[in-house]
């Protein structure tokens, strides 16, 4: 028989039976469409995640003070309290040759005030180095001055929220606020560029970071921001913050190395799963799609046992009436997986006009997958129906009606 | 030429065991038009399924021009029957949702001929039986008589040498079985074997040689 035939042949037992027939492409086409359109969201978390690592600035390293645990070695000696990192620590990580960049960073939420006009801001003391690494742009005036790091200069920048709420139509560059009791002079505004890494830049106030240690009357830094001479040398920046500090901690490693490429990989492998896992609970849908072929198939087989056994009796041979409902069952798989693709076509446009600033793209194996489970799960489930119809006895198949 | 020997059909139902045929044994020539009568149950149809390879006898053998039957394998015997022989049921077993057209079709598209030859060969066979005003109908929209002689069509389509009808006109009313009688015996003339299973008198006489069974054997044959 030929391929034309058959599918032919089994397209007109589909149409034969529409209502069937749409039940059970719904079913198929929900399975297929879930199985592509969380996998596009997955990926897009995954991408979106990414990107906003990305954001944080290129071949960064961040050095924390205190040993973590998850990096094993000797377990901290008792009554050991890890060292504080200093600005002086700061400083002699720029003597490490793949080093190119430092920004020691202290954090801390005070209230900033511009005449009667009061409002909580986070504070961010570091030095111009922090704006080269971070990339951070600025609308108004200019960020921190390159000026010695241990002196605090009374100067800060600020979020475009923090601007609007204290200054509105006014002009705020050049304008003096309070912060706690301190006195700053406003030289700079951050550009709108909205979030990054849930840190809200809005409502962030930089100042000299030798400013900040006399607000918050600290010596230690909450970290150090690295940045290394190029992505190839992150590995030996790492090991010379590493060098530099325990040399500086009487032989101490007392300190916390991330570098950037780390966090991102644990992030890309644990979407990964995440996705993967959502992706494998959506394929279960296509193996319920799949008994319901089976069971369609089934009801074919015993509506049609009659024209089975003619079939029989104008010479078709079992091997025919198996590759009849075979392809049958496959048929129906198709439809159901093509119109679900089309369906998850509309999800995800639907989506990106909701989102449109989430990187959604549908990654090519999802529908390549849900394509291939789809057809196999029509023909292994359609394989138990057709052999079936292929035993029938054709006298037996013939008497029924 | 058919030649069965000895052939028994036994069907076991439940601890029973049910002798549908009893050591039959026919030899039919090329071109014959047999018919065959008997009361309900005496193993007509039996006989004929065995004779169109649908069944197979438990014991005896049945050879189609010299070739032993009992021995083929499944394909085979599907082989054969796509060639050489062609069904006419009681009740028609056309295809509701293909048309007359496509119902003829079936055997031709099986042995997996190009939809355009087919085509031409269809028209004829339709023609043949006067249908071919009706190729495009469903078999719903046909009269009884029509659908036999659809059947009829379809089962000829391959020109097999062997033509076996079960009751062709038990659905049907006496005006609409003399039409497809006619048709069937016009078959028989072109040099076809002709075997009507019928209840009908006037129809079983019509054959040149009657067959008559009773509990499953072959009480009379007349020439
Ligand atoms: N599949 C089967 N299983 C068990 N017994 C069967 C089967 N087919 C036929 N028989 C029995 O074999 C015998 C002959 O049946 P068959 O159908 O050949 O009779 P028939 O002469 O065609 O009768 P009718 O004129 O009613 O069609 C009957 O007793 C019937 O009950
Ligand atoms: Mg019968």
């Amino acid at each position: 028989m030929r391929v034309g035939d058959t599918v032919r042949y089994g397209f007109s037992n589909v149409s034969g039976s529409p209502v069937r027939a749409f039940l059970l492409l719904l079913a198929m086409s929900i399975g297929v469409a879930s199985v592509v359109m969380l996998s596009t969201l997955g990926e897009a978390a995954r991408l979106y995640v990414i990107n906003q690592f990305s954001a944080l600035g290129t071949h960064l390293l961040i050095v924390l003070p205190g040993r973590s645990e998850t990096t094993g070695g000797a377990p901290p000696l008792l009554g050991a309290v890890p060292r504080d990192l200093i600005l002086d620590d700061s400083n002699a990580l720029l003597r490490g040759s793949s080093v190119s960049r430092v920004a020691p960073i202290v954090v801390g939420s005070a209230p900033i005030s511009f005449r009667s006009l009061e409002r909580e801001a986070t504070i961010i003391g570091t030095t111009v180095d922090y704006g080269e690494i971070r990339e951070i742009a600025i609308s108004q005036g200019r960020f921190l001055p390159s000026a010695d790091i241990k002196r605090g200069d009374a100067v800060c920048v600020i979020g475009e929220t923090i601007r609007q709420e204290l200054f509105g139509g006014e002009r705020a560059l050049g304008q003096s606020v309070r912060i706690s009791s301190y006195r700053y002079r406003v030289i700079g505004i951050l550009g709108d560029e909205g979030q990054s890494l849930g840190m809200e830049m809005g409502d962030a106030v930089f100042i000299p970071v030798a400013s900040a240690q006399a607000l918050f009357n600290t010596e230690s830094l909450f970290r150090i921001m690295v940045q290394a001479t190029q992505r190839e040398t992150i590995p030996s920046a790492k090991e010379d913050v590493i060098r530099i500090l325990r040399e500086r901690h009487d032989g101490e490693d007392d300190v916390t190395v991330i570098t950037q490429d780390a966090i991102l990989g644990t992030f890309d492998r644990i979407l990964k799963a995440l996705t993967y896992t959502v992706v494998g609970i959506a394929a279960i849908s296509l193996a319920v799609a799949g008994v319901l072929i089976m069971n369609v198939m089934l009801v074919s087989v015993s509506q049609r046992t009659s024209e089975i056994g003619l079939l029989k009796a104008l010479g078709g041979s079992r091997r025919q009436i198996l590759i009849l409902f075979l392809s049958e069952a496959a048929l129906l798989s198709v439809i159901g997986a093509v119109s679900g693709i089309l369906i998850s076509f509309a999800g995800v446009s639907a989506l990106d006009g909701l989102f449109p600033t989430f990187p959604l793209t549908t990654p090519l194996w999802a529908y390549v997958s849900a394509l291939i489970v789809a057809i196999v799960t029509g023909l292994v489930f359609g394989i138990m129906p057709a052999r079936r119809a292929a035993r029938l006895d054709p006298v037996d198949a013939l008497m029924r009606h | 030429m058919i030649e069965l020997d000895s052939i028994e059909r036994v069907f076991q139902v439940g601890d029973e065991e049910v002798h549908a045929l009893k050591h039959v044994t026919l030899t039919i020539d090329k071109g014959e038009y047999l018919s065959i009568m008997g009361p309900s149950g005496s193993g007509k149809s039996t006989l004929l399924n065995i004779l169109g390879l649908l069944d197979r006898p438990t014991s005896g053998t049945y050879r189609l021009d010299g070739i032993d039957t009992t021995s083929m394998g499944d394909n085979e015997q599907a082989d054969t029957r796509r060639h050489r022989i062609g069904f006419v049921f009681q009740s028609y077993h056309l295809v509701p949702r293909l048309t007359a057209a496509e119902n003829v079709a079936l055997p031709l598209m099986l042995s997996g001929m190009a939809p355009k030859e087919r085509h031409v060969i269809v028209e004829q066979a339709l023609d043949n039986v006067d249908l071919l005003d009706r190729a495009e109908h469903r078999p719903d929209q046909l009269s009884g008589g029509q659908r036999q002689r659809v059947a009829i069509a379809r089962a000829t389509i391959m020109q097999p040498t062997i033509l076996l009808a079960d009751e062709p006109t038990g659905n049907l009313d006496h005006i609409s079985g003399e039409s497809v009688i006619e048709v069937l015996e016009a078959l028989n003339k072109q040099g076809i074997i002709l075997i009507v299973v019928t209840h009908d008198m006037d129809i079983g006489e019509r054959a040149a040689r009657r067959i008559r069974m009773v509990d499953g054997s072959i009480s009379k044959d007349v020439r």
